[in-house]
């Protein structure tokens, strides 16, 4: 039930975020969420693609470092308390969030939203027990 | 001033017929002691007898700073350690550092020559010294210190370090003279400014600044900041600390180099031929009054020239000129020595294969600062920034153990770091010195 992303480290720069966009545009990858997280001379851009593999490789052929990392998307009720009931599960539990980021889709009554945790296998197990639904990763890159 | 006017003044052909007697001397007493040297000469088939012109000193090989790591702690001392009153390392070589010692005499021959260097800069009993070079290992503050008490002046051995209260010392004891790096020296006078302390109004004639490269147009700095005499003085623990030569106040051009202990040469770094005077080269000491740690020939790795010209303070011993850079990659950072080899094997630690770094040496509000580049590989690459800022921290962190010196660390995109004919561009210093 997990979902894969890709995580590259970029130094602060101007031109370094087009330069990966430009990479994937070439080689025909659609980004379908994407999150960075800065720090004052370097970030770690986290991207869903429709071509993890794909990606990874073009990436890295183009000398970036880059990285799969495990994270659960989550399917979430697109209106008010939606987001906070599942933070209360996960609060309940015990679970920390590292970081969590949108994942982009155009229309429905529920938004998904990508988490990564410190405990991957027992926040997927806990979420599913409360009737939340988890959205494994071959179907994400299909939504 | 002069303080031994007898040796300082001496003409020439009587220090030049002292230095060869002392050499003969010299190299007797370590072919007998030193089995490092007793090789050294029997494999370059001379013998300590053979010397009998100065320029027979060009026949014996070079010592150089690995020869001392070989011999680490204390396989170049020429006294059994009975006679050894003193001992003092180089600061920041990983794992082994460079180990000297000193005989009473020693300690008794270093004190004059540091009362010298201070006579140089004008100081004289009376003076009150602020001596802010660091005390301990390294060798700046108990050399200015002995050498002060010889002159017969009173010594604040404040060393470095808590600036603010060092201000409040210079304002309340009225010191005279001050010792220090030139890089703090800037930072003290940055302090003294923040707490309202005006230089104009403290009582200071003369600076004696050394232990790192600076320049003259950081003399007019400091010279108008401080509003004092700036000196330059030059030593390495290698061949004694501070004190084997010294400007003096009346040229300020050109360290004389105290001559009846110590032999200069200049030579090619590259071939190792000996330069004449006026020619710019690699300077390479030989001690000939030293007991514990005589060195013969050692290369200090420093690019200056010598100058013979006579002086108008007075002094027959030849002058060198402000050491202009290094025949090797050493940095000096805030005083400490540090080779790009060393962070590199810190790197390796972390990382477990070949780094790919790159140091940035800049200087701001007048400290040195040193930001490490370091390439990140997949292996250590976490898609967690936490974790990423740990990794920094940890590297900075084991550079600071091993080292001595704060350094920020910036990790960077792989083969960001240029590259020139395949090696990567070790060290930009952008300090203006």
């Amino acid at each position: 039930m997990q979902a894969e992303q890709i995580s590259i480290f970029i130094e602060n720069k101007a031109g370094r975020l087009s330069d990966v966009t430009g990479i994937l545009a070439k080689a025909g990858i659609n980004i379908r969420a994407l999150a960075v997280a800065d720090t004052s001379d370097f970030g770690v851009l986290r991207l869903i693609v429709d071509d993890n593999a794909k990606a990874e490789e073009v990436l890295k052929n183009s000398g970036f470092t880059v990285r799969k990392t495990r994270v659960v998307a989550v399917k979430v009720d697109d209106n008010p308390g939606g987001l906070h009931r599942i933070l209360e599960v996960l609060k309940n539990a015990r679970i920390n969030v590292e970081y969590m980021y949108a994942f982009i889709q155009q229309s429905g009554d529920k938004a998904i939203m990508i988490f990564r945790f410190d405990q991957t296998e027992e926040a997927i197990k806990i979420l599913l027990d409360k009737g939340v639904t988890v959205v494994d990763g071959s179907t994400l890159s299909t939504l | 001033m002069i303080f031994n006017i007898e040796y300082e003044t001496m003409p020439r052909e009587a220090l030049e017929a002292i230095q060869l007697k002392r050499l003969q001397t010299v190299l007797s007493h370590v072919y007998a002691t030193v089995p490092f040297y007793k090789k050294k000469l029997d494999d370059a088939g001379i013998l300590p007898g053979d010397v009998k012109t100065l320029k027979d000193l060009q026949r014996i090989p070079f010592t150089t700073k690995q020869d001392l790591r070989d011999n680490y702690p204390f396989g170049m001392f020429a006294v059994p350690m009975a006679n050894v009153v003193r001992i003092h390392a180089s600061s920041g070589t990983t794992g082994q550092p460079t180990v000297v010692g000193y005989t009473a005499r020693d300690i008794d021959t270093w004190a004059e020559l540091m009362a010298r260097a201070l006579s140089s800069a004008g100081a004289s009993r009376g003076d009150i010294i602020h001596n802010a070079y660091g005390y301990g290992l390294f060798t700046g503050g108990l050399g200015v210190h002995y050498g002060a008490e010889k002159l017969g002046a009173s010594v604040i051995p404040v060393s470095g370090g808590n600036t603010k209260r060092q201000v409040i010392i210079m304002r309340d004891f009225k010191p005279t003279i001050l010792t220090a790096t030139p890089s703090y020296t800037l930072h003290l006078a940055e302090a003294a400014e923040e707490m309202g302390v005006s230089f104009k109004d403290l009582h200071f004639k003369a600076g004696i600044f050394g232990a790192e490269p600076w320049s003259e147009d950081m003399r007019q700095e400091i010279e108008r900041k401080l509003n004092l005499d700036a000196i330059d003085i030059y030593g390495l623990s290698e061949v004694m600390g501070p004190g084997v030569s010294i400007e003096c106040r009346e040229a300020k051009k050109g360290l004389h180099i105290f001559e009846d202990h110590f032999i200069p040469e200049i030579i090619n770094p590259d071939t190792g031929e000996v330069l004449p005077y006026g020619e710019p080269g690699e300077l390479v000491f030989t001690t000939i009054t030293k007991e514990a740690f005589p060195i013969i020939r050692y290369r200090t790795r420093d690019i200056t020239s010598l100058n013979p010209e006579p002086c108008v303070c007075g002094r027959t011993h030849v002058r060198m000129n402000k050491v202009s850079g290094r025949s090797d990659d050493m940095m000096i950072i805030r005083g400490v020595n540090v080779f790009p080899s060393q962070i590199e094997s810190v790197l390796m630690q972390v990382q477990e294969v070949e780094p790919h770094y790159q140091l940035i040496v800049d200087r701001k509000d007048n400290l040195d600062t040193l930001t490490v580049r370091v390439e990140i590989g997949e292996k250590l690459f976490s898609d967690e920034v936490k974790q990423l800022q740990q990794l920094e921290n940890k590297i900075s962190k084991d550079i600071k153990e091993t080292l001595g010196v704060s350094a920020k660390v910036q990790l960077a995109e792989p083969k960001s770091i240029a590259r020139s004919e395949g090696k990567a561009t070790r060290v930009i210093d952008n300090r203006k010195i």
